[in-house]
């Protein structure tokens, strides 16, 4: 029983993770129905400006800022600000001008994209794992019913949690919000009620790739190894988890996370460690055959 | 009389241009291996095996329009089931042949009759599904027979009436008689019935299935034609390499074999040929010059090729046309 409930919390703090990087697929795909690829290298990115900004500015060991947490927090601001800026950057180039093309051309464009981000930060960093420095929060732990929590934990699912609810009170309390849901819906109705559709597209880019960044700075400082190749699986999960919510719909993505994590937290811990990650994609196939829109999704239209 | 000439001469002339360039590449393949050394023989004999991939996924990909990101798995499948058998039974590598190319065929239909009805991007994400599902379980050696990370060594050479295939150039004929056995097959298969059926479904699966098209049986006929292709370049790298591990079938040679198809042109043969040059033999063309940075300038490539040339560099004129009237109806309706 406290193995379960342990699992249980570990699954969470994974899951909250997967859903904050979930979050940026299903708005991108939401509005122009585009599989993002390049959205694992932004949580990737997120994690080495976060570890150069820690380390060149020595948070903690405090010259800068005398605070941790709130040298955290500028940490914080200034990588997702950084990863946001790239990730328009990134729609510019490579996802605007395909816009009335194929369907496929996209997809490669954007498997190119995250080819070239991946082997920039390769080529400025190496191809060595890079270690977060050690004892930047202290190692808390507290025991709630024979359950083990660390502060990380805590500060990990406080941070996701608090990233989505303010994400799910904007897109459904403010203008912005709602324009943003109408461009979802329908791209020329929404130009025709005075929407500025270009301007949506890039909030959208602005504030994905943000959370993915957040996702990216805490798997970071949680596992505290980065690796230049840690987008491709944390993505190709996320997006796993975006399509089992439904993709397009930002709670479906919330849930999708929340329940991937948990699942194969505890596929690892009763089945088996080495089959972790297979676990995911075979959940993910179980959840399309018997509902293909997903746990909350209704039916997306095709772009055609 | 003069305007019967001119007909006979306009329907001649591309004939003979076109038997004259075909001449020049048949020739250009039988001399290839053997004044080049080794090294880019084995460049050509990979080479061959990228465009058995492409053709066998632009069956799916192009021509039935199913987007398939995980076909490294159908290939990882050829290529096992070859060695297993190999290894533990001394099965010839060319008698196994026809069989993995089987085995890889039923695989793809046990594994994409639940998921066919799935469109578009949801196909593609669980394509990759499978490819990570193959690929993990390599890693894990079930029952001990895929050999965990390290892989299978030690298969076979095959070997044709007592000649038993050696060097690179020996396997490089080998490997392109599949080739060209294969471009003939699916120029056939393109032209045929089967092939406008399938150009129907990938153009609007609803208007083909009110055509009385049987779109469920089609798809996995696609499916199953394309990994048996796979299977059997996945035959060939096992006895070209002698070696497999699971790194050789991972999400990334998806993406390869993907990116060789659309930037090709998808459904479009000779596009799958130039898309297979330019994914595999330039990088490698050019690996003296960016060693480190060779795949970021790749990347970089990639992104600029779908901008330049959205619909591939030899595309499908149908293709060309539907994309030509799609952007133009985009710009009457944004001058609108």
């Amino acid at each position: 029983m406290e193995q379960l409930l342990q699992q249980l919390v570990n699954g969470i703090t994974v899951g909250s993770v997967y859903a904050l990087v979930a979050l940026g697929y299903t708005m991108v795909y939401g509005i122009l129905r585009l599989i993002n690829f390049a959205h694992g290298e932004m949580f990737m990115l997120g994690s080495y400006f976060a570890l150069t900004l820690i380390v060149s500015t020595r948070v903690g060991v405090l010259q800068l800022v005398p605070n941790v947490l709130l040298g955290l927090l500028l940490v914080f601001l200034f990588s997702m600000g950084l990863v946001s800026t790239v990730g328009v950057v990134v729609e510019r180039v490579a996802y605007r001008p395909l816009r009335r093309s194929t369907r496929l051309a996209p997809i490669v464009s954007a498997l190119g994209a995250s080819l070239f981000i991946q082997n920039a930060v390769m080529l400025t960093y190496g191809t060595q794992y890079q270690v977060f420095p050690e004892g930047l929060l202290p190692t808390t732990v507290w025991r709630v019913f024979g359950v083990e929590v660390t502060l990380m934990r805590v500060i990990v699912l406080a941070i996701s949690l608090g990233l989505m609810a303010a994400l799910y009170a904007f897109v459904q309390k403010t203008p912005l919000g709602t324009a943003i849901r109408a461009t979802a819906l329908d791209h020329d109705a929404a130009r025709l009620m005075g929407i500025d559709v270009d301007r949506i597209i890039l909030t959208v880019f602005l504030i994905g790739p943000a959370l993915g960044a957040a996702g990216g700075i805490m798997v970071g400082l949680y596992y505290r190894q980065i690796n230049f190749t840690m987008g491709w699986t944390y993505g190709l999960k996320a997006f796993t988890a975006a399509i089992m919510g439904g993709i397009g719909n930002i709670p479906g993505a919330m849930v999708g996370g929340l329940l991937l994590g948990i699942l194969e937290t505890l596929g690892a811990g009763y089945i088996s460690t080495g089959w972790k990650d297979a676990f995911a994609f075979v959940i993910l196939i179980a959840i399309l055959i018997l509902r293909p829109t997903g746990l909350l999704g209704e039916r997306v239209a095709e772009k055609t | 009389m003069k305007w019967v000439f001119q007909i006979n001469e306009i329907s001649l002339g591309p004939g003979i241009a076109r038997t004259y360039a075909l001449a020049g590449l048949g020739v250009l393949l039988v001399i290839y291996p053997l004044v080049v050394n080794d090294y880019w023989a084995m460049v050509g004999n990979f080479y061959g095996i990228y465009v058995l991939l492409g053709c066998s996924l632009n069956l799916i990909v192009g021509d039935a329009g199913l987007f398939n990101l995980g076909h490294a798995a159908f290939y990882a499948v050829g290529a096992y089931s070859t060695a297993i058998l190999n290894t533990r039974w001394h099965v010839p590598t060319l008698v196994l042949l026809p069989l993995s190319a089987a085995l890889a065929a039923m695989f793809a239909v046990v594994i994409s009759k639940p998921i066919l009805h799935l469109r578009g991007d949801y196909l593609c994400i669980v394509t990759i599904g499978f490819g990570e599902i193959v690929r993990i379980a390599l890693y894990q050696n079930p029952f001990g027979l895929t050999g965990g990370p390290n892989g299978i060594f030690g298969i076979g050479r095959p070997s044709l009436f007592g000649f038993v295939f050696r060097r690179p150039w020996h396997y490089f004929y080998l490997i392109w008689a599949f080739v060209v056995l294969t471009i003939f097959a699916m120029r056939r298969l393109e032209e045929s019935r089967l092939g406008r059926a399938w150009n129907c479904i990938r153009e609007d699966d609803l208007a083909a299935e009110a055509m009385g098209i049987d779109t469920a049986r089609l798809k996995l006929l696609a499916f199953a034609l394309g990994a048996g292709v796979a299977g059997i370049a996945g035959n060939l790298f096992a006895s070209n390499m002698t070696v497999i591990a699971p790194e050789s079938f991972s999400f990334w040679e998806s993406v390869l074999m993907f990116c060789i198809v659309v930037l090709g042109g998808p459904g479009s043969v000779p596009g799958v040929i130039i898309g297979a040059f330019g994914m595999f033999v330039l990088p490698e063309l050019f690996r003296g010059f960016f060693l480190r940075s060779r795949l970021l300038v790749f990347g970089a490539a990639m992104v600029a090729m779908m901008l330049f040339r959205p619909e591939g560099l030899l595309p499908v004129q149908q293709w060309k046309r539907a994309a030509e009237s799609r952007g133009e109806g985009a710009r009457r309706a944004a001058a609108v």
